[in-house]
């Protein structure tokens, strides 16, 4: 089960369903089934309303061309993909997709590495580290609080005059070290937010696979003399492949969404030079200022690439949560 | 022999457990060591505050309470209850719903059955900006512009909950329970809310304050949607605040403010932590 790829879904979700549905079919008579309709109705309903009329919308609004001068508005007239062509021409679209690549993995790094290691410590039986589910509970914390106050708080801390500089000062720097002029702070401030909101939750999805390891593997290794590491290695990070590579993918997908914290920490510039831009921010600014086609081919080209990675989740999803909520439980 | 490597491994392991506690302890410094400062200088007043970094709490947290309350900028107040209400109905409308179109896809075999569960699954992980053109302009069209029904109604189809609430139904939930009540003469919807959601109260515990959180720390959406000042919630007036000049105002409240909108979440988390941390292994879906 573990060591199969995500390339070949087929096989074991055509097992799974007609099984589960064999057993449904003894437990209820034929009549009932319509009323499925009626519980899923609404579901559908908000989605169609909310969901997918304002994305074909969003799709209809790339092909024109549709913004405003000062008090008048250009448009809207049919310009077919030159939306896109001028998104893809002008340069702007590359440089705020490398920041938000950048900051994304800035982050992503020390997130997916902490968060092994300390999935790892603390499903270790032997290393028995006491208080675990003090530290748990606060490596989880981050992710709970608004991003918008958590970027805003760090902006006034790391701010020229705020307690971290005064810090900084109080132990023997000169002038105070500006941390929101100089591009690579300012990037690994992002950076170290998303990865203090992350990592704790990346912890908990990596104990829940590792705890679903059958034990007698590490036993086995045990007595074979493996160590710590080797366990790790040889078995721990094949069987988690499946969980590790759903972790990369949910990120990627919400390193695409970065809008918060750099939003709020540069006041929506991007500063300094706008290289903390990133692509959604980019596409709020369009919204703003009702640059409508602008904004279609920015959200259009934001719904292909996450599309695509969240097929990958969808057949990651498939595979592998059956024996996962098992473990979970 | 035996004895000399038992020796060294217990002696690598306590290497081991001393890693592990530094990396942790350090790791718990950096998470709350901001929320530490925010603490100590939401109780501080402007003058303190400006005058350098301390270590413990002023005696200023009354004086920033009323200044910041009547603070003739920044509704703060409205703010507060506008983003409970958004925040509590999203949770109810979430939770409710997803829980029942979780029950219809699991307790009945319909044609479609198969293709809604799958469709659901599809769209889990498209991101609310790529359709926030079109929905904004919708909103506006339909007379929506600056209302909380764009930011708690379509909460109504959230996948991301859908999807945990199958799972747990899966594991918890015997549809023998149903196959009872309709002998017993329930109709459908009665055996759902009468007998499904209180059979579910763990569960959607929690993930309504998974979707109250998310809606309350929501900030992209909102921004779009609101306009005047008195329906603002708490993520716009921290924008607000850091979009005005920044060093006209009073630090104290500046901290006060932060501290307000998210002190609330801290408190909540901290009396369930025990319930969210399993939730989060259990749904496994937080992006």
């Amino acid at each position: 089960m573990p060591g199969t790829t995500l390339t070949k879904p087929e096989a074991s979700s055509s097992q799974q369903y007609p099984a589960s549905n064999g057993a449904n079919k003894k437990t209820k008579g034929v009549s009932y089934s319509k009323w499925g309709y009626f519980f899923i109705a609404p579901f559908f309903l908000a989605f169609a309303v909310f969901s997918l009329v304002p994305l074909i919308s969003t799709f209809y609004n790339s092909f024109f061309e549709n913004y405003w001068v000062g008090l008048t508005q250009v448009g809207p007239r049919f310009v077919g993909l030159q939306n896109y062509s001028t998104l893809f021409s002008d340069g702007d679209l590359a440089a705020y997709a490398g920041n938000t690549a950048i900051i994304w993995l800035m982050g992503f790094l020390p997130q997916i590495i902490f968060s092994l290691l300390l999935a790892v410590w603390f499903t270790d039986l032997r290393l028995h580290l006491r208080a675990a589910g003090f530290f748990k509970t606060v490596i989880y914390l981050p992710n709970l609080i608004m991003a918008a106050a958590f970027s805003m708080l760090f902006f006034t801390l790391f701010s020229d005059s705020g307690p971290v500089n005064s810090i900084l000062l109080s132990m023997g720097m000169e002038s105070p070290y500006r941390f929101l002029a100089n591009v690579w702070s300012t990037r690994g401030l992002v950076a170290l937010m998303n990865f203090l909101m992350w990592y704790g939750n990346t912890t908990i999805l990596l104990m829940a696979a590792i705890l679903g390891i059958d034990t007698a593997l590490f036993e086995a290794a045990e007595i074979d003399g493996a160590t710590a590491f080797e366990s790790f290695r040889k078995i721990t990070l094949p069987l988690i492949r499946p969980i590790l590579v759903y972790v990369l993918i949910t990120s990627l997908i919400g390193g695409i969404q970065m809008f918060d914290v750099p939003q709020i920490l540069t006041n929506g510039n991007g500063n300094p030079n706008r290289t903390s831009l990133t692509l959604v921010m980019y596409l709020n600014k369009h919204l703003f200022s009702e640059n409508v086609g602008m904004a279609g081919a920015v959200s259009v080209l934001l719904f292909v690439v996450s599309a695509v990675l969240s097929v990958i989740v969808y057949f990651s999803i498939r595979e592998k949560k059956q024996p996962k909520g098992g473990a979970g439980k | 022999m035996k004895d000399n490597a038992a020796r060294e491994n217990l002696g690598v392991l306590r290497l081991r457990r001393g890693i592990a506690y530094l990396v942790l302890l350090f790791l718990t410094f950096l998470s709350l060591f901001a929320f530490y400062i925010l603490f100590i200088n939401a109780t501080r007043s402007h003058p303190d505050i400006q005058k350098g970094f301390s270590f413990f709490p002023g005696a200023s947290l009354g004086a920033n309470f009323t200044n910041l309350m009547h603070n003739a900028n920044l509704p703060v107040l409205s703010g507060l209850m506008n983003s409970l209400l958004v925040a509590s109905l999203s949770a109810v409308f979430a939770t409710y719903f997803s829980t029942m179109t979780a029950f219809g896809i699991h307790a009945y075999r319909f044609r479609l059955n198969q293709a809604a569960f799958s469709c659901i699954l599809m769209v889990m992980m498209v991101p609310t900006q790529v359709t926030a053109l079109g929905f904004v302009r919708l909103m506006a069209s339909m007379g929506f512009k600056d209302s909380f029904i764009p930011l708690t109604v379509p909460a109504i189809a959230s996948p991301v909950v859908f999807f945990f609430m199958i799972q747990y139904m899966k594991s918890s939930l015997p549809l023998e329970v149903i196959e009872a009540a309709r002998i017993d003469g329930a109709g459908e919807f009665y055996a759902f809310n009468r007998i499904v959601l209180p059979m579910m109260k763990p569960a959607i515990a929690v993930q309504a304050i998974f979707t109250f959180v998310s809606s309350w720390n929501n900030y992209f959406l909102p921004a779009l949607i609101l306009d005047s000042k008195k329906k603002l919630t708490m993520p716009i007036l921290i924008a607000q605040l850091r979009s005005a000049d920044f060093m006209k105002f009073d630090m104290g409240q500046v901290y006060l403010l932060i501290a307000l909108a998210i002190f609330p979440v801290v408190i909540v988390y901290l009396c369930l932590s025990k319930f969210i941390v399993r939730g989060v292994a259990l749904g496994s879906v937080k992006g």
